[in-house]
C-alpha cells in the first residue's frame, strides 16, 4: 500500500492538503513583513527558517537531538521490556492478575507527570531520572496491550500446543508470544509515541544545565524570548515524532508479514 | 514418511498421546468480596512495608515520609480548604478544556468522515498539528496566550481534540455501506442518516476517542499545572516539592490518582449504559 504511493510521480501526488498550510504561511509572512502584528511575538516564517538553519548548522544541535533520541530509546527499551514481562505475567496467571491487576489499574490512573516531582526527589535532576520517567511512560501501554494480546490467544491453539507436548517455556515462546505479537506491537507503537512525549516532558520538567536535548533547547529559547527558536524546536519535535512513527510502522509491517495479506 | 518435515516432531500414532490435563491454575469463581480481598492484599502489603520502612528509618523521611505523615498532610490540606480550592480549579480547567476539545474534535471528525473534500484539504494539516505533542506547543502558547487560564484550557482542548477527531473519523468511515443503503431504501434524509444511522454505528469508535481524550486531558492538565500555574493540583505538587514537603507531594499524587480513578470508573459506567445495545448481540 505504502510502496505504491511512494512510487507515484511527484506531479501525480495529492497536493491539495498543502493548500491551507501554504496559504497560512503566506498570510503569516505578509502579516509579519507588513507590520500588522507585533513582530517580537510573531516572527516571520523567513526569520524562522533563518533561525532554523542557524540552529541546525550550529554545533550543539545535532548533539542535542542525539541526546534526546538516546534518552528516548533507553527509556523506551527499558519500559517496554518491563511492560512485556509484566503484561505476560498478568496474562498467563490468573493469580497474578487478581493480586496485582487492580493495583496496576489504579496506579495507572495517576497522571504520568505527577511522578516527576517524586522522581526528581528520589533521583535528582539526572539523566537516570529522565530515563526512568520515559520508561514509566512506555511501560503502561505495553502492559495493557500484552495482557490483552495474551488473553486473546484461543483455547484451540493452547490445546494444539498441549497435544504437541510443549513445555511451559515452549508454550510461551512458540505459541503465546507469537500469537500475541500483533497486539504487543500495537502497544510498542503507542509506547514509542508516549516515550517521545515523555522525553520532551522530562527535558522541560527535569531541567539541568549540563543536559542537552531538543526540549532543553526550546526551554532556553523561551527564557531568551526567541520565538523563532521555539518554533524551530516545535517543528523538530514534531518531525522527529513523525519519523519515529513511520519507522515503527514500517518495522511493524515487516515483522507481521507472516500474517499474510488476508488482513 | 512425509516429504515435508513438520516443524516439530509429531508424536507417532501408536504411542498413546500423553495429553496432560489442563493445569488447574485457574481460580474458582469467587464472590466479589473475595476478589476485592485478593486485590487489596498487594497494596496492603506495600503499605505495611512502607510503614515499617519509615518506622525503623530504613529510608530517610526526607525521601519517603511515613504513611501517617502523608495522611495528616492530606487531612490538613482538606481542613484548610487548600485541597478543595486547588482541586476545583483543576476540575473546571478539565471541564472547559475537555468540553471545547471534544466538541471541536467531534465536529472535525464528522467532517473528515463525511466530506472527502474537507478531508483532502484539511486532514494533512490536522495530522501535522497533532504530531507535535502537547508539551511541544506549551512554550509557544505561553508566549501567545500568557500564563492565564486560556493557556490551560487551550492545551487541554488540544489534548482532547486529536484523539476524538481521529476516532470519530475512523468510526464513521468503518460504518458498513449496507447500513446506508438500507437507510436510503427507507428514504432517510441526510440529517436522519447522520443521527439515526451513522452516529449510532460509529458510537463505539467515538466513545473510544472520548475515553482517550479524557485520559489525555488529565495528563495534559497536570503537565501544564506543573510548568505554568499558581493554582491547581499540579501546582500543589510543585509547591510541596519546592518546600521539600514530600508529604504534601505524595498527598497530591494520591488525590490526582484518585480523581483519575473516579473518572475512569465513571466513564466505564456510562459506557455500559451507552453501548448496552451492542453488548446484547454477544
Amino acid at each position: 500500500m505504502s510502496t505504491s504511493s511512494t512510487r507515484t510521480a511527484l506531479w501525480q501526488r495529492d497536493w491539495r492538503g498543502l493548500v491551507f498550510p501554504v496559504l497560512f504561511v503566506a498570510l503569516w509572512q505578509v502579516a509579519a513583513s507588513a507590520g500588522w502584528v507585533n513582530t517580537k511575538l510573531i516572527v516571520s516564517p523567513l526569520a524562522v527558517l533563518q533561525a532554523g538553519w542557524q540552529e541546525i548548522t550550529a554545533n550543539g544541535f545535532a548533539h542535542a537531538l542525539a541526546a534526546s533520541l538516546a534518552r528516548d530509546l533507553a527509556g523506551f527499551v527499558l519500559g517496554s521490556l518491563a511492560g512485556i514481562a509484566f503484561g505476560t505475567l498478568l496474562g498467563l496467571s490468573r493469580w497474578a492478575d487478581r493480586l496485582l491487576g487492580p493495583t496496576f489499574h489504579t496506579v495507572r490512573q495517576i497522571s504520568l507527570f505527577a511522578w516527576i516531582p517524586l522522581i526528581s526527589i528520589w533521583l535528582g535532576y539526572t539523566d537516570q531520572a529522565r530515563v526512568l520517567f520515559i520508561a514509566v511512560a512506555a511501560f503502561y501501554p505495553v502492559v495493557l496491550s500484552t495482557h490483552e494480546g495474551i488473553r486473546s490467544v484461543s483455547k484451540a491453539q493452547f490445546e494444539v500446543a498441549r497435544v504437541y507436548g510443549f513445555s511451559r517455556w515452549q508454550r510461551l515462546v512458540r505459541l503465546v508470544l507469537p500469537a500475541a505479537s500483533p497486539q504487543i506491537l500495537t502497544g510498542l507503537n503507542l509506547a514509542l509515541i508516549y516515550a517521545w512525549l515523555a522525553t520532551i516532558g522530562a527535558e522541560f520538567l527535569l531541567p539541568s544545565f549540563d543536559a542537552a536535548g531538543v526540549g532543553a533547547t526550546v526551554i532556553r529559547g523561551r527564557s531568551a524570548f526567541r520565538v523563532d527558536v521555539i518554533i524551530v524546536g516545535m517543528l523538530v519535535i514534531g518531525l522527529t515524532g513523525y519519523a519515529l512513527n513511520r519507522l515503527a510502522q514500517r518495522l511493524e509491517n515487516r515483522l507481521l508479514i507472516w500474517r499474510g495479506p488476508a488482513h | 514418511m512425509l516429504t515435508q518435515q513438520p516443524l516439530l516432531p509429531l508424536p507417532t500414532a501408536p504411542e498413546p498421546v500423553a495429553v496432560r490435563p489442563a493445569r488447574h491454575w485457574r481460580l474458582p469463581r469467587l464472590p466479589a468480596a473475595g476478589r476485592a480481598l485478593i486485590a487489596l492484599m498487594f497494596p496492603l502489603a506495600l503499605l505495611g512495608a512502607w510503614a515499617l520502612a519509615t518506622r525503623y528509618e530504613w529510608i530517610a523521611p526526607q525521601i519517603l515520609p511515613s504513611p501517617t505523615t502523608v495522611l495528616s498532610a492530606l487531612t490538613e490540606l482538606a481542613q484548610t480548604g487548600d485541597l478543595a480550592r486547588n482541586a476545583l480549579v483543576s476540575f473546571w480547567r478539565v471541564v472547559w478544556g475537555f468540553g471545547l476539545g471534544a466538541a471541536l474534535g467531534l465536529l472535525l471528525g464528522v467532517g473528515f468522515g463525511l466530506s472527502s473534500l474537507l478531508r483532502d484539504y484539511v486532514y494533512p494539516l490536522f495530522r501535522a498539528v497533532a504530531q507535535v505533542p502537547v508539551l511541544g506547543w506549551l512554550p509557544f502558547l505561553i508566549l501567545l496566550l500568557g500564563m492565564e487560564e486560556a493557556l490551560k484550557v487551550v492545551l487541554v482542548a488540544k489534548a482532547v481534540l486529536v484523539p476524538v477527531a481521529i476516532n470519530t473519523d475512523q468510526g464513521i468511515r468503518s460504518v458498513p455501506p449496507q447500513y446506508l443503503e438500507v437507510a436510503r431504501v427507507y428514504g432517510f434524509g441526510r440529517w436522519q442518516q447522520l443521527t439515526r444511522v451513522i452516529l449510532p454505528a460509529a458510537l463505539p469508535g467515538i466513545w473510544n476517542g472520548i475515553r482517550y481524550g479524557l485520559t489525555n486531558a488529565w495528563l495534559a492538565l497536570v503537565a501544564v499545572e506543573l510548568l505554568a500555574s499558581s493554582e491547581g493540583l499540579g501546582f500543589l505538587i510543585v509547591y510541596g516539592r519546592q518546600l521539600f514537603q514530600l508529604d504534601v507531594v505524595l498527598a497530591a499524587v494520591v488525590i490526582i490518582g484518585g480523581v483519575g480513578f473516579v473518572l475512569d470508573k465513571l466513564l466505564s459506567v456510562i459506557e455500559k449504559r451507552l453501548l448496552r445495545w451492542r453488548r446484547e448481540a454477544f
